[in-house]
């Protein structure tokens, strides 16, 4: 049963094959039996798993709760989950409770799924490794010698080591797509506003999106439709009708325009994957659609621009940790300016305040207009490249990642090298557009990603696309073996 | 651009943090990689744009003014490291 994703478990719930109490009593199992070799989770939530999962089991024995009823799934330790401690994988928030839960884990709470636990991720989502965890690196369960990628890292490892069938993620740069390429895995980063970031812990705030991490583009379909809408306590999220995401799955590709950026096919892009992903296209010209390149001219300039505008987002948003109102307070501080101090240099980690120090940088007097406002201009540019080329195709494809997963310690020596990773992605999160990546092919037994990207609001056409790839490959069924 | 150690110890001032003498100087060498990265923004010519804030370009929603909050504050400061007499504690400021 652990093969099976949430389309599957919901049907064979209904079937009464099993009840959501034995399922997710089979999971925790698995979970403390397995991940000490993964560390996908920081916490297992045994108690109120099963307790959720007994509910929902009584409500379908009343034909009540819709069809993910019972079905169970993880979270990224970035959503505040009541009762249960969020630490966004900080020392800083080792001992934090959120009294209340974000709107993403409430309606996940609503359609009746279980919460097996918190999934581990790079420190305040800062890290494109999992490297950065206050909790320990995360494993790759296609080589644990291996990183899974990150920052959404211990998401992508539990549903690839089958220690959960779905789990949440969240992406600023990348941190839903890279970790889903490096495990195999399909991973959604819907429209900027199209889910709520209420109760999401903010890194940064204009590039934050909440989505998801799955076996299948089915599976994700799924998720988005409890997911997505409006939340008025979200001024950022747009108030734009929730599709059925489901609807849409089996259209015909026929006379689909797909344009692949020759910028993305250029240095840097290892042989063996590009031959990878042109194959990929191949399959997508079977299923009736054409190919065309196109050029996103700026694309050299997404990663310098991000790494302003993210810190520069983030210093403000992490002075919120003062060591006054929740969180890490360091030990006898003897004044407030040494409380502050000592509370942030010890509840930070070293990456963590590197980009508080560099978006400090780039907002303080003198270098403001140089490095933020020319950033905003050049996140313009990388816009209307976009824009332009979406007057001429209707998605573009090509690689989600220059490589397969590294090995866990050989990238985090300089933080440039670690910045590059996202080279494909963060021009995404700039322009606030939905992305994809589904499993592609294997190089050495390691899994690599198609990345597509579509216009504003096009989730049901992404998940369209995979969908149609998914029936005619059979990468995203593929597993490590574990 | 190269970075001095003292334009360190003013960032990390602004940035309320503090850093050891092997910090500082780890912090200095990292952040004249990340600025030699981030510089490549100046071969762009950006003449005439706008900058952009904010990828989705719609004006922020607004709402009526009614209470939506109900007070929690005991249950919220039981988060915090000290509390008391329903305040939150810090170091003394005025002597």
């Amino acid at each position: 049963m652990f093969e099976s994703g949430i389309a599957e478990i919901s049907r064979r719930l209904a079937a009464g094959e099993f009840s959501s109490e034995e399922l997710t009593s089979a999971y925790l199992k698995h979970i403390h039996q397995h991940d000490a070799r993964f560390n996908s989770y920081i916490t297992i939530c045994d108690e109120l798993a099963l307790s959720q999962a007994r509910a929902a089991d009584a409500a379908r024995a009343k034909g009540k709760g819709g069809d993910l009823c019972g079905v169970p799934i993880a979270h990224k330790d970035i959503f505040c989950t009541k009762g249960i401690r969020t630490s966004c994988g900080s020392r800083m928030l080792d001992n934090f409770i959120a009294p209340y839960d974000a709107t993403v884990v409430e309606k996940f709470n609503q359609a009746g799924m279980v919460m097996l636990g918190k999934t581990n991720m790079d420190e305040f989502a800062m890290g494109s490794s999992n490297e950065t965890s206050y909790y320990g690196v995360v494993h790759n369960p296609w080589d644990t010698e291996r990183v899974p990628g990150g920052s959404s890292g211990g998401s992508a490892a539990a549903v690839a080591a089958h220690l959960a069938p779905a789990a949440t993620a969240t992406d600023t740069g990348g941190s839903i797509r890279q970790p889903a390429a490096f495990c195999g895995l399909t991973g959604l980063k819907p429209t900027y506003g199209r889910v709520s970031r209420w109760g999401m812990i903010a890194f940064a705030s204009s590039l934050d999106q909440a989505g998801t991490m799955t076996r299948s583009a089915e599976d994700s379909a799924l998720m988005l439709n409890v997911m997505a809408g409006h939340d008025p306590k979200d001024s950022t999220s747009i108030n734009v009708a929730v599709e059925d995401y489901t609807s849409s799955l089996n259209k015909p590709l026929n006379g689909l325009k797909i344009g692949i950026p020759v910028e993305h096919f250029a240095e840097g892009l290892n042989p063996a994957l590009e031959q990878k992903i042109r194959e990929a296209l191949g399959v997508y010209e079977k299923l009736g659609a054409s190919i065309q390149e196109i050029s996103l001219p700026n694309s050299h300039l997404s990663v310098p621009a991000y790494y302003v505008i993210a810190p520069a987002e983030a210093s403000a948003n992490l002075s919120r940790f003062d060591g006054v109102r929740y969180g890490y307070r360091c030990d006898n501080p003897q004044n407030l300016e040494d409380m502050y101090k000592r509370t942030r240099s010890e509840g930070f980690g070293a990456e963590v305040k590197r980009r508080i120090m560099v978006g400090t940088y780039a907002l303080s007097a003198g270098y403001y207009d140089a490095y933020y406002i020319k950033a905003q201009k050049i996140r313009r540019l990388i816009k209307n490249d976009f824009d332009k080329v979406f007057t001429e195709v209707d998605v573009i494809m090509g690689p989600t990642s220059p490589h397969t997963a590294f090995k866990i310690g050989v990238q985090n020596n300089d933080p440039v090298t670690m910045y590059l990773e996202d080279i494909y992605t963060i021009a995404v999160n700039l322009a606030g557009l939905p992305g994809l990546s589904i499993p592609a092919g294997l190089i050495d037994n390691l899994p690599l990603g198609l990345h597509i990207v579509g216009k504003t609001f096009s989730e049901s056409q992404l998940l369209n696309i995979a969908h149609q790839f998914q029936q005619e490959t059979d990468w995203h069924l593929r597993t490590s073996g574990i | 651009m190269s970075i001095s150690s003292s334009d360190i110890a003013y960032i990390a001032q602004l940035a309320r943090l503090h850093l050891s003498d092997t910090e500082a100087s780890e912090a200095a060498s990292s952040f004249s990689n990340i600025l030699k990265l981030i510089d490549q923004m100046q071969s762009a010519n950006t003449e005439g744009l706008t900058p952009l804030s904010h990828a989705i370009e719609a004006s922020q929603s607004l709402r009526e003014d009614i209470i939506s909050e109900t007070i929690q504050r005991d249950e919220l400061q039981k988060l915090a490291p000290r509390s008391g007499h329903g305040l939150y504690l810090v170091p003394k400021v005025i002597e």
